[in-house]
């Protein structure tokens, strides 16, 4: 039990006795009253008086102070002592609701690992994450977090992958997987060689992210702040005006009454509930979106996005599943299948776009960085490789027609996507590649066309593969053949098209799409877990590759800003509804104290419903 | 020069508000926060003015609520 609470109960049982002591003799009735009130109160009076010294002279406990003392000289005692007695039992439920909401963040801080084991001649040592190296190799038991990234070297288990990604099922992981701190090892003992530092590890970007989400604040957030600006001197300045205007203008109305009146007006007036309440909300909105597995990188972004009228997607990897299998090769005479895969892999050893990691998984073979010379890349293109003495090029139809002189049919796949190569300037034939949607993206996409959001879709693909894919899904318009920069003038293009309040959300993979994940009202990147480009780029992050939980944070942020707008509305509401009576003389200290810590109570109990 | 905070004992979230405005409005701060739920008071400013802008900010802590320590992040 806290000393606040201690003095609450001492306090208030020496006021029951005071209430039952007789009339006579007088003195120690008041006396007793006194000493319920000094032992309520003094902390409170306390703090009025430094406050004063520091020049802070209208806070709450000098409000609270002079507005019972006031009573007490009036000869109110029942109503001084039982007021200050509500305040501070109003004050511990606050300083209660705001110590839950502030544990229910740190909750989601628990993914922060305290130690590794790690692996010495000595045998297992345990120490803080910060002080292990890349390359050293540590073990995890059952039940332990995972500290760092790093690739699995011995053992297998499965992972609890929750805090991440949201997601319920466990991974399994085995020999040669990768690893990402933040998920808790279930079953098996691993032993892990640790890729990356704990700084630049995956558990403390996203710990990162989310304690300093809370810098980048809601233009609702920044009115309350701006609000409290004004009001306090408002709310001074008519407090004034009450105490010393009826008196004079009004024939017998007594100083004391409308003294007192006034002081009721400036308990009443505290803005903390909303100072409180507005931002609780957003951080618990901020919590929610990280337990389904998005984060987000500041609370205007949860406010914008309850504003969104357009969702504009990239097709491959978000959509679809990023990954393609080869379905068929054509080859020119003179070249055989297996030899157009492996100048294909070859060529594109360096690059790391989707097609190029299915194509050398096609190969399945080890490339000899040795045999690659000079690469340039053609954006919308393709590129062009030096391998092993021979010029490889690799791209879509337009470098074909660049770079040979090949004048017959090209062929293509409907649906598909399909890599043209030719070899020293002669076309050499066609690997063919689809790839799949995700089934969550069809569910993701009448989602939000039922909730009367505009879809778009944007791909480089060609028109047949782009519009197969948009026609399965519903999607309302889909842009296809577009280089990098076609689709930052698209999104700039509907950005001027959409209503004035309207927000435009992108949602593309996070690596090439960094220019239009900036320039959109908000960059949504999406499977982007451990990819640190994309959590650079991107104002949310879907950490598993789920498009639905687009919708579901629309939800969030909409629900988010319901309880804003009705705490909001509430506290102001009846702050002033009080503030006229206690001006009318209608109610008096009670009542303001109710507005003040009474309000702030509730509206910080609504506000920790935004963590749901 | 980007310096974090930890404001313990901040309990009241109009405090908070005032805490920062106090702290952006000293010279030479470029942007200063003051997140009333993880207690986390950020600043930023000129490198070379840094000292005298924590030793200020410190000082208007201490005003407004005297019981709040602050510590370095």
């Amino acid at each position: 039990m806290n000393k606040r609470i201690k003095r609450i109960i001492f306090g208030a049982a020496l006021f029951a006795i005071a209430i039952i002591l007789p009339e006579e003799p007088n003195l120690l009735k008041l006396g007793v009253f006194v000493a319920a009130y000094g032992v309520v109160g003094y902390k409170v009076i306390w703090k009025a008086v430094r406050g004063i010294i520091n020049g802070q002279m209208l806070d709450e406990n000098f409000l609270m102070s002079v507005a019972s003392m006031g009573a007490f000289f009036v000869g109110e005692y029942h109503e001084a002592v039982a007021v200050m007695l509500f305040y501070q039992v109003g004050e511990a439920f606050e300083e209660y609701a705001v110590g839950k909401s502030r544990r229910s963040i740190t909750q989601l801080m628990k993914i922060r690992p305290d130690s590794a084991n790690l692996k010495t001649e000595d045998g297992l040592v345990e120490i803080r994450p910060s002080k292990i190296k890349v390359g050293d190799v540590i073990v995890i038991r059952p039940g332990e977090k995972v500290p760092l990234d790093g690739i699995v070297i011995e053992g297998s288990s499965a992972l609890d992958t929750a805090a991440l990604t949201g997601e319920s099922l466990p991974r399994e992981v085995s020999v040669g997987d990768e690893i990402l701190s933040g998920c808790v090892n279930l079953n098996g003992l691993l032993e892990v060689k640790v890729t990356k530092r704990f700084g630049e590890s995956t558990v403390n970007k996203i710990l990162d992210l989310v304690e300093n989400a809370a810098n980048k604040k809601a233009a609702t957030e920044n009115f309350i702040t701006r609000f409290a600006v004004v009001y306090t001197p408002i709310v001074v300045a008519c407090a004034l005006l009450l105490a010393i205007v009826p008196p004079i203008i009004i024939d017998g109305a007594l100083w004391s009454d409308w003294i007192y009146r006034a002081l009721n007006f400036l308990v009443v007036s505290c803005p903390c509930a909303l100072v409180i309440s507005v931002p609780l909300s957003f951080f618990g909105g901020i919590g929610g979106a990280s337990r389904a597995g998005v984060l987000v990188k500041g609370s205007n972004y949860l406010e914008a996005m309850a504003k969104t009228e357009y969702v504009v997607m990239d097709k491959t990897g978000t959509l679809t599943e990023g990954v393609f299998r080869v379905e068929k090769i054509i080859a020119c005479e003179g070249f055989r299948e297996a030899e157009l895969i492996e100048w294909a892999a070859k060529a594109e050893y360096y690059s790391n776009h989707p097609i190029a990691l299915s194509l050398r998984e096609e190969y399945g073979k080890n490339v000899e960085e040795s045999q690659i010379g000079d690469v340039k890349e053609y954006a919308g293109e393709g590129l062009v490789a030096d391998v092993m003495n021979h010029q490889v090029a690799c791209g879509n139809v337009r470098l074909m027609k660049r770079i040979t002189s090949y004048e017959g049919e090209f062929p293509a796949l409907v649906g598909g996507t399909q890599v043209y190569i030719a070899v020293d300037g002669k076309y050499a034939g066609c690997i063919m590649l689809a790839d799949r949607i995700k089934e969550d993206a069809v569910k993701a996409v009448a989602q939000l066309k039922a909730a009367g959001i505009k879809t778009v879709m944007l791909t480089g693909d060609s028109e047949e593969a782009g519009r197969k894919v948009a026609d399965i899904m519903g999607i309302d318009k889909v842009h296809t053949g577009l280089l990098p920069q076609d689709k930052v003038v698209l999104v700039e293009e509907l950005l001027a098209k959409k209503s004035p309040k309207g927000k435009l959300v992108f949602v593309g993979d996070g690596i090439n799409d960094a220019p239009v994940l900036a320039r959109a009202d908000i960059g949504v990147a999406m499977g982007a877990l451990g990819s640190d480009a994309a959590i650079e780029a991107a104002d949310m992050v879907i950490m598993n590759d789920e498009p639905s939980k687009l919708c579901r944070m629309i939800q969030v942020s909409k629900k988010t800003m319901r309880i804003v707008y009705q705490n909001i509305i509430f506290a102001l509401g009846v702050k002033i509804g009080v503030m006229v009576l206690s001006a009318l003389g209608i109610t008096g200290l009670w009542a303001a104290v109710f507005a003040d810590v009474g309000v702030a109570v509730l509206a910080i109990i609504n506000a920790l419903r935004c963590l749901k | 020069m980007k310096k974090i905070y930890l404001l313990d004992g901040l309990c009241c979230a109009n405090c908070a508000a005032k805490i920062e405005r106090g702290i952006a409005a000293i010279e030479g701060v470029e942007n200063a926060s003051v997140s009333f739920l993880t207690t986390k008071l950020v600043i930023e400013g000129a490198d070379d003015q840094m000292d005298r802008i924590v030793a200020e900010a410190e000082k208007i802590v201490k005003k407004v609520e005297p019981d709040v320590e602050m510590e370095e992040y």
